[in-house]
């Protein structure tokens, strides 16, 4: 017998909504089959199955909002279960203890083991606190003894924005917001996950900075060659080039490729590279592109396009918002020259490339024009020094050089 | 066949309004001045871009090189480009 709960998709992911089974009972479930679509402020996500087994009930409908951790179906293995007449099925409602994340998700740091003793102390007994919703009540000051809500359900961090709400009602109303009981719009949801988690990251995570300045000469030129002869749809653009300099960058250098866990870190292993994208009307994702050291120039192209396609498209898998090792933001068609980015917790390291401009350059002792990139990285102090991360931007710097190699 | 006969301005702009609205389908295209930057205003990223030129390509049949690429900077240039480059394409 598994369980197939709710995942946590990313560090703040707080709850779900089922939108759709993609099985039902009797299906025979693999590793990695795709078996739910769950919305999340971010996007509607296809969700894999992490264990083998044959669906034996689905236990929440659609439509349904649940907290991370919940149970969502039983898979059996198969042949006839005589060991679950031993052991009782999971009930529907939540469990009696705070959901917890499922192991298949990336680590997160746990951050509110202090709180929690102190909230457990606070409330004994029966009131249930999602992490996410105990953090905000921190952040907002609101007494979680306030809080409450209906059927017993556990605190949900968007009750703890209404208990903020009537505590201190909008400081400026103006007539356009009618007020605290409105309903969240998908853009405001994801303004609220970024802003959670990007304050999280500068929190905790003491940021180093390096820069420099990459010629692109060699890239551009084996790129346009590359180019001309082909059909746009196997075009290659500078993009693609600068990923994979950086995911064989990064598999070089596993100490920037990886997590920072407890106190310590924890190497990513393969190389599943955040790709930053921004999205239409607002809000960003860094999907992974999974192991990218791993693929030709042209596979992480195909991947890339993919990925954009369906991150706008609002159809991501539940991996690929969990399992990135390491983050690439690409603000080359933002016309600014370089970008200082945020680690996305529990990564140690971010990428940026700038805009790609024509600069005067020397070369051999003469000056030329050519095109080139500011390259920088964002590294985890706890995890690396400047050392080490300098050391990386000078091999995806060397590696831009030989593209043919990429 | 009418391989001869060229692209009219009118059939190239729609022909452009109609592959920008596939790649951003609430793009604002009446906000969008003929010597704008397309790729500014519509936010459109490299990727986007490739969409574009792929799509314009089949839209059109006109092949359509990385050189040619500043050609289709603004609607102006672009509907230059195709009626220069262009003939009627299919059947019919």
């Amino acid at each position: 017998m598994a369980d197939f709960t709710m995942p946590s998709l990313g560090a703040d992911m707080d709850e779900g909504t089922l939108q759709e089974w993609l099985v039902k009972p009797g299906d025979t479930v693999h590793k990695g089959d795709i078996v739910a679509v769950v919305d999340t402020a971010k996007a509607n996500i296809e969700v894999e199955s992490f264990v083998e087994g044959v669906v034996q009930q689905l236990l929440v409908e659609p439509g349904t909002t649940v907290p991370v951790g919940q149970v969502l179906a039983v898979l059996g293995n198969g042949v006839a279960t005589a060991s679950s007449a031993e052991e009782p099925a999971e009930p529907p409602a939540p469990a009696e203890a705070p959901p917890t994340p499922p192991p298949t998700s990336p680590p997160v740091a746990s951050e509110s083991a202090p709180e929690e003793a102190r909230v457990a102390a606070e409330r004994p007994g029966s009131v249930r606190v999602t992490p996410l919703a105990r953090r905000l009540a921190a952040e907002l000051g609101v007494d979680l003894g306030t809080v409450t809500t209906t059927d017993d359900a556990p605190i949900r961090a968007k009750d703890v924005r209404a208990a903020a709400a009537v505590l201190r009602p909008a400081p400026e109303p103006t007539s356009e917001e009618p007020g605290p009981a409105q309903q969240p719009s998908k853009a405001e949801a994801m303004r609220t996950v970024i802003a959670n988690l990007m304050s999280r990251s500068k929190r905790e995570v003491p940021h180093y900075y390096l820069s420099t300045t990459v010629d692109l000469a060699p890239a551009m030129a084996w790129l346009h060659e590359r180019n001309r002869a082909l059909d746009v749809s196997h075009r290659l653009v500078p993009a693609a080039l600068m990923l994979k300099a950086t995911a064989l960058a990064a598999q070089a250098t596993p100490a920037l490729n990886g997590f920072w866990v407890d106190g310590g870190f924890t190497p990513g292993g393969a190389v599943h590279l955040g790709i930053a994208i921004s999205l239409r009307g607002g809000g960003l994702v860094a999907p992974a592109l999974h192991d990218a050291a791993d693929l030709s120039v042209e596979e992480l192209m195909a991947g890339m396009r993919d990925l954009v396609t369906r991150a706008r498209a609002g159809r991501l898998r539940g991996s690929e918002l969990s399992d990135s090792t390491i983050t690439v933001t690409n603000l080359g068609e933002q016309g600014v020259e370089a970008v200082h980015g945020v680690i996305y917790p529990p990564q140690v390291a971010l990428v940026g490339f700038g805009r790609v401009v024509e600069r005067p350059w020397a070369v051999d002792g003469l000056i030329g024009v050519r095109p080139v990139t500011t390259l920088t990285l964002a590294g985890d102090h706890r995890a690396t020094d400047g050392f080490t991360g300098a050391r990386f931007l000078t091999d995806i710097e060397q590696r831009l050089q030989h593209p043919e190699e990429l | 066949m009418t391989h001869d006969a060229t692209m009219s301005p009118a059939a190239a702009r729609a022909a452009i309004a109609a592959v920008i609205r596939r790649i951003v389908p609430d793009a604002d295209l009446d906000g969008l001045a003929d010597d704008d930057p397309i790729r500014a205003e519509l936010e459109l990223d490299s990727l986007d871009f490739l969409s574009f030129v792929e799509l314009l390509s089949d839209a059109t049949g006109i092949r359509i090189d990385e050189s040619d690429y500043p050609d289709l900077s603004t609607m102006a240039r672009a509907i230059s480009f195709l009626t220069a480059r262009g003939t009627v394409h299919g059947d019919g």
